[in-house]
């Protein structure tokens, strides 16, 4: 995909995130924003995936290991066409597969259930391990929040990670500096994260998480490492591009209302 | 019954023989290889050994993430820490997406021994079984241990299974059956019925013989499959005898007694008596010295059971 393309799918994916947290009443948009240009070029550019076969042998995996940004992956699976995009004003609403975190059972393309932080990223260690015995030429990227990073099994499985040399396996932090109790310095700091990461033995990379060419270039450099995992460290903005959501805290996790979500719309499909 | 072996000696044994006939099964383990005998495992499979180092909420999450790469997975650590230290982990990431991860947990209970109160579990029974889909198993001996994990590895989805430091008495053979899910009665017995799980039955075996020289005809069962328990034999058990003593060397909230009793409270209510933990910590000493104190040994399934019969 070119620019272009890439930048109107992400809107698509920004205009499902408001869409369906609008109809559900809750949820958390700031941070499923945040990462819409991220899992654009995951999924419409560089993973290894079959719509049609969603559990195709040898396919890429994505684990949302942020779970509550689950808005923006199911808004992303839609546009790839894993299922209708009517589905997701059904997010979070009783009886509906579109949980408030994913569910793997569910939803196809959901390939780990998240939720409680920290998890999602051990589960994909594991997968990247599996694949490795296997001979799976799969990769796995797993996405982290920053405020996620303050969770101890984080920690332990960069370790293991790099002890086990899963140069299959790259991480995204999505590091937009929010977290729901304010900014992450006010809470518990959590930079440098390149720097962590690195003396846990990791190849990093740092890019500005909205420009599409850094991505790329960044997945690049990833499949060029070989024998240690990547992290991509993404500077990002909670709630980009709605101009009222822009870097708020309290925008982690409440709902737009209608004339916020007329006004959001507005906004990003007159690509602001 | 002369041979004493640890069950957990059992888990390594059955590993290996497992490992032979599964391609795909792997195990993992947190720095306690050599004690948990997964060690046993990993001499003849390095390349599907995984150590995890001092980290088994790590170990766990990445047990799920191999299990739903189509690994079966037997990760071990002793059971305060499997249970305790990644519970959560456990019911998020195996127990919600039903993943095909065994926790083969050693250590268990007071006969840890020496190493005291920071490593003796008495809760992982009641904190596994709270957790939807999970099958919960607890082996008595060596025979049963190693027949219980090879239905562990056969069946599809999470199990815990408990296992032990101190060697117990070998009192299955070869040939008994042993079915997951199925209770099994070692001797018949008209007035009360003992029911235990674990290492406790060699001392519910000995209690019913001593029962049987005071004239009180105590029936014995063996319920290894803590979850999904078996209501049948349990409740032939209230109706045909009318009074249960269960004995457990764990807690006797949230364990095979409650378990016990819940079926009966909702079918078919009779008086039991239970021999546990009774809601204390341990401390350090010999296996044996300390099932005498805290209440875990043969004798008190026999001052439990004479107290029902008043």
């Amino acid at each position: 995909m070119n620019n272009k393309e890439l930048k109107a799918a992400a809107t698509e994916i920004r205009c499902g995130i408001i869409e369906s947290l609008h109809a559900a009443g809750s949820g958390h948009p700031g941070g499923s924003l945040s990462v819409a240009d991220i899992i654009a070029v995951l999924y419409f550019e560089e993973m290894n995936i079959n719509p049609e076969d969603p559990k195709m042998k040898g396919r890429d995996k994505l684990i949302l290991s942020k779970g509550h940004a689950a808005p923006a992956q199911y808004a992303a699976l839609a546009a790839a066409g894993y299922f209708p995009k009517e589905e997701l004003l059904s997010l979070r609403k009783i009886g509906s597969r579109f949980q408030g975190h994913p569910n793997m059972s569910y939803v196809p393309g959901i390939e780990m259930s998240t939720g409680s932080l920290g998890q999602g990223f051990s589960a994909a260690c594991g997968m990247a391990q599996a694949n490795r015995l296997d001979g799976d030429p799969g990769r796995v990227y797993v996405i982290l929040g920053d405020g996620e990073l303050q969770e101890g099994i984080v920690w332990e499985a960069a370790m293991s990670a790099s002890h086990y040399r899963l140069d299959n396996l790259v991480a995204i932090v999505d590091h937009n500096g929010l977290q729901i109790d304010g900014r992450n310095e006010d809470v518990m700091t959590v930079t440098p994260i390149a720097e962590k990461f690195a003396a846990f033995g990791w190849n990093t990379v740092s890019v500005d998480g909205h420009d599409f060419d850094q991505i790329r270039g960044a997945f690049a450099q990833a499949r060029a490492c070989g024998g240690r995992p990547t992290v991509i460290v993404a500077e990002t903005i909670k709630g980009k591009g709605v101009s009222f959501m822009e870097d708020q805290a309290g925008w982690h996790g409440k709902a737009p209302d209608d004339e916020q979500t007329k006004q959001a719309l507005q906004e990003l499909r007159g690509g602001r | 019954m002369s041979d004493k072996i640890a069950t957990r000696q059992a888990y390594g044994e059955v590993l290996k023989e497992l490992g032979a006939e599964y391609e795909n099964l792997v195990v993992m383990d947190a720095d306690l290889s050599g004690s948990t005998k997964t060690a046993e495992f990993r001499k003849v499979f390095p390349e599907r050994f995984f150590n995890m180092g001092i980290a088994e909420q790590n170990m766990y999450a990445q047990a799920a993430g191999m299990a739903l790469s189509g690994k079966i997975v037997c990760a071990s650590t002793f059971a305060m820490f499997a249970s305790g230290r990644a519970f959560e982990i456990i019911r998020n990431s195996i127990g919600y997406t039903h993943a095909n991860v065994k926790i083969c947990a050693t250590h268990a209970g007071i006969t840890v021994g020496e190493d005291g109160a920071s490593h003796q579990t008495f809760e992982d029974i009641a904190l596994m079984r709270t957790i939807p889909g999970m099958t919960v198993l607890n082996p008595s001996d060596a025979v049963s241990a190693k027949k219980l994990i090879r239905q562990a590895v056969e069946m599809d989805g999470p199990c815990y299974v408990r296992l032990g430091r101190s060697a117990v008495p070998v009192f299955y053979g070869e040939d008994d059956e042993i079915v997951l899910g199925k209770g099994k009665e070692l001797k018949e017995g008209n007035d009360l019925t003992i029911i235990a799980t674990g290492i406790m039955i060699s001392d519910a075996v000995q209690a019913a013989e001593a029962l049987a020289e005071k004239g009180v005809s105590a029936r014995v069962v063996d319920i290894h499959t803590i979850k999904p328990i078996d209501q049948d034999i349990i409740l032939k058990a209230a109706r045909e005898t009318g009074k249960i003593v269960t004995a457990e060397e764990h807690s006797v909230i949230g364990g095979l007694g409650e378990a016990v009793a819940s079926v009966l409270v909702k079918n078919y209510p009779v008086p039991v008596a239970m021999v546990g933990q009774q809601d204390t910590f341990g401390e350090s000493g010999k296996p044996d010295e300390l099932r005498k104190k805290y209440g875990m040994t043969a004798e008190d399934i026999i001052r439990a059971a004479e107290s029902l019969i008043g």
